[in-house]
């Protein structure tokens, strides 16, 4: 007598296969793809940004960012395969950050896996890290898939080893924006050494996925949105008929396709950057599909930030991202013509305007 | 009831007033009115919202009186809009959460009707887009009403002379072409006549009176849309003040009891809903389920434990306060909001808290400012109420 869908009520909002990543379907694969055997789904939690202020006080907002993800995710039915967290889960990169961010994941109750960020990375070069989650890049086969998880925030040795009077300092000049003395991203010799011999026990057919914290393409300098040897990372992967990169870093959405290489990013569930170029005024790089993100409304901590739920379809990744406060974004692969787009802001018209003003 | 033809009256002139207030919308609405009795009573407040296909008629409006009134509309004949909705306690009935047929007792605390008119959505988690679609519900709610359906309600009214002549007054229908759309239509009409602004903020506001709050009240007031942070939610425009910005959100309260609970909870919820659950019913029923909220509406993450901003008017005769009644006075209630949306403060914060609900810092003479505040939101025609309800 109360029939939810009665047309009377269209207001209410009824669940549908684009409103994934904000409603809680029961059945998330088989709504989004007709043959579902081979597909599958996993969660992206990122930037996390857990702050310590001091002894056991840390600063609330990041605290809560991380437990409200956790939580969503752990009500998603069924369970995703996985849960990736994409870098930056400390800071400053501290123990008692790293230790207390572990925590509020471990409320997770299940298998996660941890891309490095540089806050993560530039206190002790990743030592405790690798305690608590293990290496600092590695591959894994998943259904089919192969995944790479790689380090994209190493630099100049010169820089990392021989600059800086402490450790503390280090890590204080890489976590700056806009910082003169900072120093680009890299993935480094070793690990493209790595890379290479990684990728050739994989058939060209495989699909493949890579992890980085840095967008492995060129976007911005100022704010490290760059990895300084991302054409080189490129190359090793152009072999292949299907490959993704996903990488956290930016706190937006943006997509982008070079070549046979689609580039998704993930949200972070810290704060929102704001598009560099409407903050900048200056030249800058930015993938030209990208859509700029709603000004985020002050009053809701959680406006803009959030977490994403990652489809993996005939090798191919669609991203459905929930934004707390926020409009719900979904970006997936497009068959046609080839590269991600915005389910909702594909057309010029319907793009949402961009932020002008601050 | 004895003040319910003033009220009439003012509704009546407001609804008169209507198509002037639409074309002049973006300037100050009621202030304006020629109309002094009217003037009055709506400061503080925009023009009542009439749909178009429902307007406000007097005798449309006497029908719904009766109606709301009427306690035949029940299973054991003891319920009806009034005993939750009580004319003498600013429409509530002052519980922390409502009472129905037999005694039954349901999940969430009764909101007034004084001013719902200006609301976007109905009930505490906006499940039904207005008041038409409101009033329809509660007669056959199996805790409130208990009817088994409206047929029943429509058979009382049939054997009732009074009401068919009514009812072909105002909607020209006779006993067969009457349905349940009609009894809704006249509620609601009665409804949007029980409107009140004119409290002492107001004219401390609106009408620059500056001797109209008190010096503590003027600190409330500074703390409400400053360091309490309060306005964000319960909104105050330049030229009218709802107190509620028609959104829903989650601020700690009934589902912090049931934090483990809600991942079970929820898959249950939504598998009773895809297999035609009714919402009405489930939230009313279930105390736990009643605990996510907006959620049971929307299916959204965002909405779990998120419940409507109610308007803050009247609110020192509303007690006991939130969705379940679960604080008793105004200074439990701001004290929750200092703890950052825990009552006690040793309890866990909520995963899904609002974003918006974070600790204040505000001191306890602070905390009795915000208080006294709350208490310049009375209307004057329902000052007397206040006074019982004091003792």
């Amino acid at each position: 007598m109360h029939p939810i869908n009665n047309s009377r009520r269209n207001f209410i909002k009824n669940s549908g296969a684009l409103a994934l990543g904000a409603t809680l379907p029961l059945s998330l694969v088989e709504l989004a793809f007709a043959d579902s055997s081979q597909n599958f789904s996993f969660a992206y939690i990122s930037d996390a940004h857990i702050q310590q202020i001091k002894g056991s006080r840390f600063v609330r907002n990041w605290d809560r960012g991380l437990i409200r993800a956790v939580a969503e995710t752990n009500l998603l039915t069924p369970k995703p395969d996985f849960v990736m967290f994409g870098g930056d889960l400390a800071q400053l990169g501290s123990k008692p950050e790293l230790d207390h961010g572990a925590e509020i994941m471990s409320a997770l109750g299940q298998k996660v896996r941890y891309v490095m960020g540089e806050h993560d990375y530039y206190l002790d070069l990743g030592e405790y890290w690798e305690k608590l989650f293990g290496p600092q890049f590695y591959s894994f086969e998943h259904k089919g898939v192969h995944f790479i998880v790689l380090n994209s925030i190493r630099t100049y040795d010169e820089w990392t080893f021989h600059r800086w009077p402490s450790n503390e300092q280090r890590m204080l000049e890489m976590a700056g924006l806009d910082n003169p003395n900072s120093s680009p991203f890299m993935v480094g010799e070793e690990q493209r050494k790595w890379l290479k011999s990684d990728l050739d026990k994989v058939a060209k057919t495989t699909p493949i996925v890579v992890f980085s914290h840095s967008p492995l393409q060129k976007i911005y300098k100022g704010w490290n949105f760059w990895t300084e040897d991302a054409e080189q990372i490129q190359a090793l992967l152009k072999p292949f008929n299907k490959v993704s990169v996903i990488y956290g870093h930016v706190h937006q959405i943006q997509y982008n396709q070079i070549g046979n290489i689609s580039f998704n990013s993930v949200m972070s569930t810290a704060w929102p950057w704001p598009y560099p170029t409407a903050y900048a005024q200056a030249e800058q790089y930015l993938p030209k599909l990208t859509v700029p993100m709603n000004r985020a409304d002050p009053f809701f901590e959680r406006d803009a930030t959030g977490w994403q739920l990652i489809n993996l379809a005939d090798g191919h990744v669609d991203l459905d991202y929930t934004l707390y406060n926020n409009t719900e974004r979904s970006v997936a692969f497009n068959a046609k013509t080839k590269r991600p787009e915005d389910k909702a802001y594909q057309a010029e018209t319907s793009r949402i305007p961009p932020q002008s003003h601050y | 009831m004895q003040y319910s033809w003033l009220i009439l009256m003012a509704a009546c002139l407001s609804a008169q007033a209507q198509g002037l207030d639409q074309a002049r919308q973006d300037t100050k609405p009621a202030a304006q009115n020629s109309i002094s009795v009217a003037d009055d009573k709506l400061l503080g407040l925009p023009p009542v919202p009439v749909p178009a296909d429902n307007p406000q008629t007097p005798a449309k409006i006497a029908l719904g009186d009766r109606l709301f009134h009427d306690k035949r509309f029940s299973v054991d004949g003891t319920v009806s809009c009034a005993k939750c909705h009580d004319d003498n306690k600013a429409f509530t009935d002052n519980l922390p959460v409502s009472v129905g047929h037999h005694g039954l007792t349901g999940t969430r605390n009764a909101p007034t009707v004084l001013n719902s008119a200006f609301s976007k959505s109905q009930f505490w988690d906006g499940r039904e887009p207005d008041l038409e679609g409101q009033s329809k519900q509660p007669f056959i709610n199996p805790v409130e009403g208990g009817l088994a359906n409206h047929q029943a309600l429509l058979d009382i009214i049939r054997s009732d002379a009074t009401y068919l002549s009514a009812f072909k007054e105002v909607f020209a229908v006779n006993d067969k072409l009457l349905s349940i759309e009609h009894v809704a239509k006249a509620i609601a009409s009665y409804e949007r006549t029980l409107i009140s602004g004119d409290s002492a903020f107001d004219r401390y506001y609106f009408k620059g009176d500056g001797s109209a709050l008190n010096d503590q009240q003027q600190r409330g007031f500074k703390l409400f849309v400053g360091q309490g942070r309060c306005v964000s939610c319960h909104v105050i425009e330049q030229n009218q003040a709802l107190f509620s910005d028609s959104r829903f959100h989650n601020v700690g309260i009934g589902i912090t009891a049931i934090q483990a609970e809600v991942p079970p909870l929820i898959v249950a919820f939504l598998a009773a809903k895809q297999k035609g659950g009714d919402v009405d019913k489930i939230v009313l029923t279930d105390k736990k389920s009643s605990e996510l909220g907006r959620f049971a509406v929307t299916s959204a993450m965002t909405d779990i434990g998120a419940f409507k901003t109610p308007t803050l008017r009247n609110i020192e005769l509303t007690a006991p306060y939130m969705h379940d009644g679960s604080l008793k006075t105004l200074k439990e209630v701001v004290i929750h909001y200092n703890n950052g949306g825990v009552t006690p403060a040793s309890a866990k914060v909520n995963d899904f808290l609002s974003g918006g609900i974070r600790p204040l810092n505000l001191t306890d003479a602070q905390l009795d400012d915000l208080v006294a505040f709350l208490q310049a939101l009375t209307s004057p025609q329902y000052a007397k109420t206040s006074a019982a309800v004091a003792h």
